[in-house]
């Protein structure tokens, strides 16, 4: 009999820890979205910050967030692709190809702040770029890259063996084979893939501080030439990020309303992580249906 | 290939057939273009072979170099500024602006290892539970909601966590207890819900790995469901149960901002569970921009960042031999 009741209880306590997480989830985005909803104006969006008065936006953050993200993946995607393909199709059985593994384990649980400093050292001092847009890039393209090579790979592997050798046994060059019959097979893993890490690149803090910095000049959105400093495109301005703009005004904020503009900020933050999320999925499998000619 | 040559195939294969000791000299327009040289394709071939091979070669040379550099860096303490290694660990002081500067991290070192341990020991249960729940008992419900759920949780930035523990927990600390709020309780209950998502997936896929026929012969021998779980399931499973825990302690000792916002960051030895205190991530995030470059306090923040990075080489390791452990299982 004890055996039964232990058997209930278990089966009790589990289900109430499903609920537990489940609600957790309901709650917590229901706080950040309710908290922040009334901040979602246009006029929030759109409008500079205010260092010392209430009222100011985020509109830089979010714009230095989404072209931050844009340059990342210019950057890393090619790398990471490249890298995927070389996992899944060439590399040997060897000690070089397990010393790659190794390096994709460790740079994948490094602490993200490491490789903020790293970018401190390296692509802020040496390259004498200072806190910019393009350190913060290349600091996130080390932080995602690990990530994007897991994911083409993964992607690649799933490919049914069919379609290569067929491709093989027609005469096509195994770079061929990988670049027009493996590859857009596995683009509907990859593009899925490839979303959910932009939303981590998206929320991404502790890399930037030291690469991208703390702070934004104020931006000429008319202004689009590359090389000037107040020219909302210009790759070597310091670059404040929304998740960046969060902690900040959190930990030394001055304005009165600094409760409110970060509570707006980690509305747009979650609700822009809910996009990536969702889109993720239905783009993924939209594609997939797309090139696979299934029905439904 | 246009459907002339292929008619010029098959007239030349048909040559071929009728006078058989002419084979060598009649090569038809297909077996040209497959036997000779392409140098485009050949060119092509060893290029794209090459570029994929430095883009993985490049993983080596990122990890390689954030070794180097964080350590030639983190190392300079005790090699320019003279500080000695066991002060440095051991110290429980740390007062890197007094007269003389003292080093000690200690402070800092325990306050990341209980932050650490504490988040485990509440997210752990938890997620093995969530896993055993998705795996074992309702898997319609758990592969419908809580995987979504899960996933959308591992999405969150950890800004956002630390933001919310700042305006929830921290208040909500300060009321039940009459202290300041801002404590190891609250950093550890941030990570904990940091880390469940990761917690839940990898036991998840180490649960489902478990052989079906396991399950079978164990209710076959009138086990209940419980039993079956406890004495057979999660026997099988520990090794990547263990796996899952690490990953999430890994995540947690990284973490700096979401920590940073909530747990005080006071330099002292930490007391009790509602004390504020340090961690190193937190130290480094607080003070690496406020310090000058090549100066001994800012020597010191590299060290703690070395420590760190061998913290999470040392996780690695752990990582790895639990992995090895589930193939000999197998």
């Amino acid at each position: 009999m004890r055996a039964k009741v232990l058997d209930r209880t278990a089966t009790v306590v589990l289900t109430l820890i499903a609920l537990l997480i489940v609600g957790t989830l309901v709650g917590l985005l229901g706080f950040i979205l309710s908290q922040g909803w009334h901040k979602l104006t246009l006029d929030f969006l759109t409008s500079a910050p205010d260092i010392v008065n209430a009222g100011g936006g985020v509109g830089p953050q979010l714009f230095n967030s989404i072209y931050l993200l844009v340059l990342t993946m210019l950057i890393a995607l090619p790398l990471g692709i490249g890298a995927g393909i070389y996992m899944a199709e060439y590399a040997p059985d060897n000690k070089f190809t397990q010393f790659i593994r190794l390096s994709i384990e460790v740079l994948s649980s490094l602490p993200s702040i490491v490789v903020g400093l790293f970018g401190l050292l390296v692509f802020v001092n040496m390259t004498g770029w200072g806190y910019s847009l393009l350190s913060g890039a290349l600091a996130l393209t080390v932080f995602n890259f690990p990530l994007l090579v897991r994911i083409t790979e993964d992607a690649l592997r799933n490919v049914p063996r069919s379609q290569k050798e067929a491709s093989l046994a027609l005469g096509i060059t195994k770079w061929r084979t990988i670049v027009s019959v493996i590859l857009p097979a596995a683009l509907p893993g990859i593009i899925t893939g490839v979303i959910l890490a932009s939303g981590r690149v998206f929320g991404e803090a502790a890399a930037l501080l030291f690469t991208a910095g703390m702070s934004s000049p104020n931006l000429n959105f008319t202004d689009f030439s590359l090389n000037s400093p107040t020219s909302p495109l210009n790759p070597f301005r310091p670059a404040e990020t929304l998740a960046v703009h969060i902690w900040k005004v959190n930990s030394e904020g001055l304005t009165p309303d600094a409760r409110d503009v970060a509570d707006g900020a980690a509305a747009i933050l979650v609700l822009a992580v809910l996009l990536f999320n969702l889109g993720a999925r239905w783009f993924g499998s939209w594609l997939y249906k797309k090139m696979t000619s299934g029905t439904n | 290939m246009s459907r002339r040559s292929e008619g010029s195939t098959i007239a030349s294969n048909r040559i071929i057939a009728d006078h058989t000791p002419e084979v060598g000299e009649r090569k038809s327009a297909i077996d040209r273009k497959l036997l000779t040289y392409n140098k485009r394709q050949f060119t092509e071939n060893v290029t794209g072979r090459f570029i994929a091979m430095a883009c993985a070669g490049l993983l080596v040379v990122v990890v390689l170099s954030i070794t180097y550099f964080i350590a030639s860096k983190g190392l300079s303490t005790f090699l320019i500024n003279g500080v000695s290694l066991g002060e440095f660990l051991t110290g429980v002081k740390w007062d890197p602006e007094g007269e003389p500067a003292v080093y000690g991290v200690l402070p800092f070192i325990l306050g990341s290892f209980l932050v650490t341990l504490l988040a485990a020991l509440i997210a752990a249960p938890l997620g093995i539970g969530a896993a055993i729940f998705m795996t074992e008992i309702f898997p319609g419900f758990g592969k419908k909601v809580l995987k979504p759920v899960i996933e959308l949780l591992v999405g969150i930035p950890s800004v956002v966590y630390g933001y919310v523990g700042l305006t929830l927990l921290v208040p909500f600390i300060r009321e039940q207890f009459d202290v300041l709020g801002f404590s190891l309780l609250a950093g550890g209950l941030v990570l904990a819900l940091m880390i469940l998502p990761t917690i839940t997936s990898v036991a998840t896929d180490a649960i489902e790995a478990v052989p079906q026929d396991l399950r079978n012969a164990s209710l076959a021998l009138g086990a209940t469901r419980w039993q079956t779980i406890w004495n057979v399931v999660l026997h099988s499973a520990l090794p990547g149960c263990l796996t899952a825990v690490v990953l999430g302690m890994a995540r947690a000792f990284g973490e700096a901002l979401a920590v940073q916002m909530v747990i005080g960051n006071t330099t002292k030895l930490p007391g009790g569970l509602l004390d504020p205190i340090s961690t190193l991530t937190s130290g480094i995030t607080l003070n690496m921009g406020n310090t000058i470059q090549g100066t001994p306090y800012n020597n010191a923040l590299w060290s703690m960042a070395l420590l760190l990075l061998l913290m999470s080489f040392v996780f690695i390791m752990i990582l790895r031999i639990l992995g090895r452990k589930k193939l000999v299982n197998k």
